[in-house]
């Protein structure tokens, strides 16, 4: 008898697993939970392109979920999501990368597709580091750390995306946790669901360059943190901002009806399309 | 034959010089229009140069024109002495003075009161440049005259095309009547 | 996507006309006509024309032109779409020509057939904005970091700025590679007249299509064919070292070996049915001079070639149509009774630099920077100096 099967395997590259994420880190949750939440809606992953660019947790589509692929510049992978959306809308287009990918270098592209609403879901794995270059401050890394950038210490705050990325003018937007588990693949699945640009920060672990630099040497040394600091965001509304200073803001920060960036493009076609045809018959 | 229209933004400069272009094109010739783009455009000085030929074009910028028509003093001031000798000068006298020194040898001048008459007979100073272009064709003979009203039919905004082409008229006739 | 219904709509409604168009209009219209349905961009002195006229029309031919937040993702915009199956095309100049070299890496390594439109300024860096030159020769070849190959086209007129276009489409899907249409700032902006035929003269090859997914990255395939998103296929798309499959290798040396090799040969082993050259040899053929332009420099040069003909000069001339890959056989054949070439170009000498590699005739660079083209005299001048 061959052994049983786990019911996710039809949603990642079989033959590419295990996959190489370092012990502990939070990659593999997301990638569980985001399988969890395509199944759970019952996504049918042919009908999905997964866009991702350079760092760890690009590795969570590319290669590991099997679907339609695009494997991007660091940086870009919402720019490049935009050309797949505009042109087949039909699709799920689902962006997963990193903090360094979507706030940092290509941070211009996020606040713009959230300006547009474009149908997308951005889901940002944040572990507050350059981990796969070897452990270099990122925009989101708090100050006072030391990284091999910042070897004496960080002196720029941390970027709260989230936050950003409800000002830019985006549908839905939540901040979860690789401790939230299961809040976390719940947004991730309405997110999808929902048309217009979703973004999801989640909070994750990277003990092997980050923990090292600040004490937290274990994944589960990094959870239990997670689930100390954070705060709903309807408790924390209450509270002023230095007592929120050290606090995770968890929870979701938005959800409005805006216009579809590629449905009033289509429209606009539709009319154009009309025009010209009303042109000839005019002629005729 | 190589024209260069020059003068301010909103007198229909760059139009004017699309119009011959466009007409040379319908006779079937070989024609260039170019003009000032961008940054350069701006502020408010304005050209359009047209070159048209029976031939290939193989000079796509040239430093010496045949013809100019000068709109504002400073248009004439800058661009009179790139006049080949023999050329012709065509401006609006109540906006330009003109000035000997400036000129290169032997060139035929003429100056209308285009803008005056455009304003006095249409109602509308724009249209001064259809005067000019009726004017300088039957002057020149740069193009066609049926060319040169199917292209002012079709670049001018809709609606106006009887009063532009009613102004062009007006330069024929003013050109006819040997007023310089 | 072929021409579908809504194209040939608009091109049957369009064309079979003689129109009066700056080159940047023409490209754009070139590009309605190739099929193209998807526009990204980003305003830039002297190639907005061309996104404003797409802007305009390529909606009523039922495609879509979106103006992104910068170039960079205006040539990802474009690639993310190829991959849907559209014909998709973006349009810059030097400074936004510079920004998009990561992704034309990408898309080479990616062998994602679309299309980037030039139209060069002076440079380097803002420089002349609204100026012609042609500085960006050596850029369109080597501009991308890393090894590989391109194809780019130098059209010199408006009517070529609307035929050039399309081939580079067609160049595109046939050997899956971006391709470059290098205009200047100077046929960018001039008008002149255009034709543009009627939908029966419109022909288009479309895209190979693989059958299995492990082979849309090579193979047993020189140009494997593609796999659109959307088929089930589960294609996987990177810009980093793989697979035939897609899947990344990156530290297999031979992986890497066979690649790039076999990337840069599909266009390396066509070169003679991608490059085309235009000749105007002496009629007596007693020439020892010879003149090699492209683009809008190849005006005035022509000019001069039959300026100084007409003084009893015996004169050859050479256009490259093509001017990535070089036209290595036919400048070698065009080269082999002359004992000067030169070469007129918006630039210090960039292409000299390439002919030199393949005559043994002294090269000559014909310069010219400033934003002013070449006159016909200077050049003349020229050639009559050295006859």
């Amino acid at each position: 008898m061959s052994e049983p099967r786990h019911r996710l395997m039809d949603f990642v590259r079989e033959e590419i697993m295990p996959h190489r994420f370092c012990s502990g880190c939070g990659c593999g949750t997301v990638l569980n939970a985001f399988t969890n939440a395509v199944e759970g809606i019952g996504l049918d992953s042919a009908k999905m392109v997964c866009v991702s660019g350079i760092g760890c947790s690009s590795w969570i589509p590319s290669p590991y979920f099997k679907s339609d692929t695009l494997h991007t510049t660091h940086g870009r992978p919402i720019a490049f999501a935009t050309g797949v959306k505009v042109m087949r809308p039909d699709l799920t287009v689902v962006v997963i990368a990193g903090d360094g990918d979507v706030a940092g270098i290509g941070g211009n592209h996020l606040i713009h597709a959230a300006r547009r609403n474009i149908d997308l879901s951005v889901f940002m794995v944040n572990n507050m580091i350059y981990g796969m270059t070897g452990g270099q401050v990122a925009p989101t890394t708090p100050a006072g750390v030391k990284t091999t950038t910042t070897p004496h210490r960080n002196v720029e705050p941390a970027f709260k995306v989230a936050d950003l990325v409800v000002a830019a003018g985006a549908s839905y937007v939540a901040r979860w946790t690789t401790y939230h588990v299961f809040p976390l693949l719940e947004s991730m699945q309405n997110a999808m669901s929902r048309k217009g640009f979703s973004f999801i920060e989640i909070m994750s672990q990277c003990p092997e360059n980050y923990g090292r630099r600040i004490g937290l040497r274990t994944g589960i040394d990094f959870l239990r943190q997670f689930k100390e600091k954070a705060i709903r965001v309807d408790k924390a509304r209450g509270m002023t901002e230095e007592e929120l200073e050290d606090r995770i803001v968890i929870g979701k920060l938005c959800d409005v009806e805006r216009p579809e960036y590629v449905t009033e493009l289509q429209k606009v076609t539709a009319e154009q399309v009309d025009l010209l045809r009303a042109e000839k018959e005019k002629v005729d | 034959m190589i024209i260069r229209f020059a003068g301010f933004g909103g007198q229909g400069i760059v139009v004017s010089s699309y119009i011959v272009g466009k007409s040379a094109v319908l006779d079937g010739k070989k024609a260039i229009q170019n003009q000032a783009y961008g940054s350069e455009s701006r502020g408010g000085e304005c050209r359009g140069d047209v070159i048209i030929a029976d031939e290939e074009i193989y000079e796509l910028e040239p430093t010496y024109y045949d013809v100019l028509i000068a709109m504002t003093q400073p248009a004439y001031e800058a661009f009179v002495p790139l006049l080949k000798p023999g050329g012709t000068l065509i401006l609006d006298k109540d906006l330009v003075v003109t000035d000997k020194k400036l000129e290169p040898k032997r060139i035929k001048k003429y100056a209308i009161s285009a803008t005056d008459i455009a304003f006095k007979t249409f109602g509308r100073k724009i249209v001064a440049n259809m005067i000019i272009l009726g004017y300088m064709n039957t002057l020149l003979g740069a193009v066609s005259e049926g060319a040169l009203e199917k292209a002012i039919s079709e670049s001018v905004p809709r609606g106006t095309e009887k009063m532009n082409l009613e102004a062009m008229r007006e330069g024929i006739k003013l050109a006819g009547e040997g007023v310089k | 996507m072929a021409l579908d219904e809504n194209k040939r709509q608009y091109i049957s409604q369009r064309g079979g006309k003689t129109y009066f168009m700056l080159g940047d209009e023409a490209c754009a219209y070139g590009a309605i006509y190739a099929g193209c349905d998807f526009f990204a961009g980003y305003p830039i002195t002297p190639a907005s024309e061309v996104a404003e006229l797409i802007a305009e029309e390529l909606p009523k031919a039922g495609g879509i032109c979106i103006q992104m937040e910068d170039e960079l993702a205006s040539m990802a915009a474009i690639i993310g779409a190829a991959w849907t199956g559209a014909r998709s095309m973006t349009a810059t100049s030097g400074p936004g020509f510079s920004l998009m070299q990561e992704n034309i890496g990408y898309g080479i390594m990616t062998e994602t057939p679309c299309v980037i439109v030039n139209v060069q300024r002076s440079g380097p860096s803002t420089g002349q904005a609204t100026k012609p030159a042609q500085g960006d020769v050596l850029q369109a070849r080597w501009g991308t970091h890393g090894d590989h190959n391109i194809i780019a086209l130098a059209p010199n007129s408006a009517q070529e700025c609307f035929d050039l276009v399309q081939e580079c489409f067609e160049l595109a899907d046939t050997y899956r590679t971006p391709v470059i249409l290098l205009m200047d700032g100077e046929v960018g902006h001039i008008r002149e007249s255009v034709v543009m035929p009627e939908l029966s003269a419109v022909k288009h090859t479309s895209r190979k299509i693989a059958e299995r997914t492990e082979d849309v990255f090579g193979g047993q395939e020189l140009i494997p064919g593609m796999i659109h998103y959307g088929e089930g296929m589960n294609v996987h798309v990177t810009g980093s070292t793989h697979l035939a499959s897609g899947m990344r290798d990156v530290t297999t040396p031979h992986v890497h070996d066979e690649l790039i090799k076999r990337i840069y040969s599909k266009i390396d082993s066509n070169r003679e049915n991608i490059v085309r050259v235009e000749t105007d040899l002496n009629p007596d053929g007693k020439a020892r001079v010879g003149v090699i332009s492209y683009g809008a420099s190849a005006r005035p040069a022509r000019g001069a070639v039959k300026l100084a003909r007409a003084k009893g000069k015996n004169v050859d001339f050479l256009r490259l149509i093509t001017i990535w890959p070089f036209a290595k056989k036919q400048v070698a054949e065009f080269s082999k009774e002359l004992d000067i070439i030169l070469v007129p170009e918006m630039n210090l000498g960039q292409m000299s630099r390439e002919i030199e590699r393949f005559v043994d005739s002294d090269v000559v660079t014909v310069p010219r920077i400033g934003g002013v083209p070449h006159s016909v005299d200077e050049i003349y001048r020229v050639i009559m100096g050295v006859v």
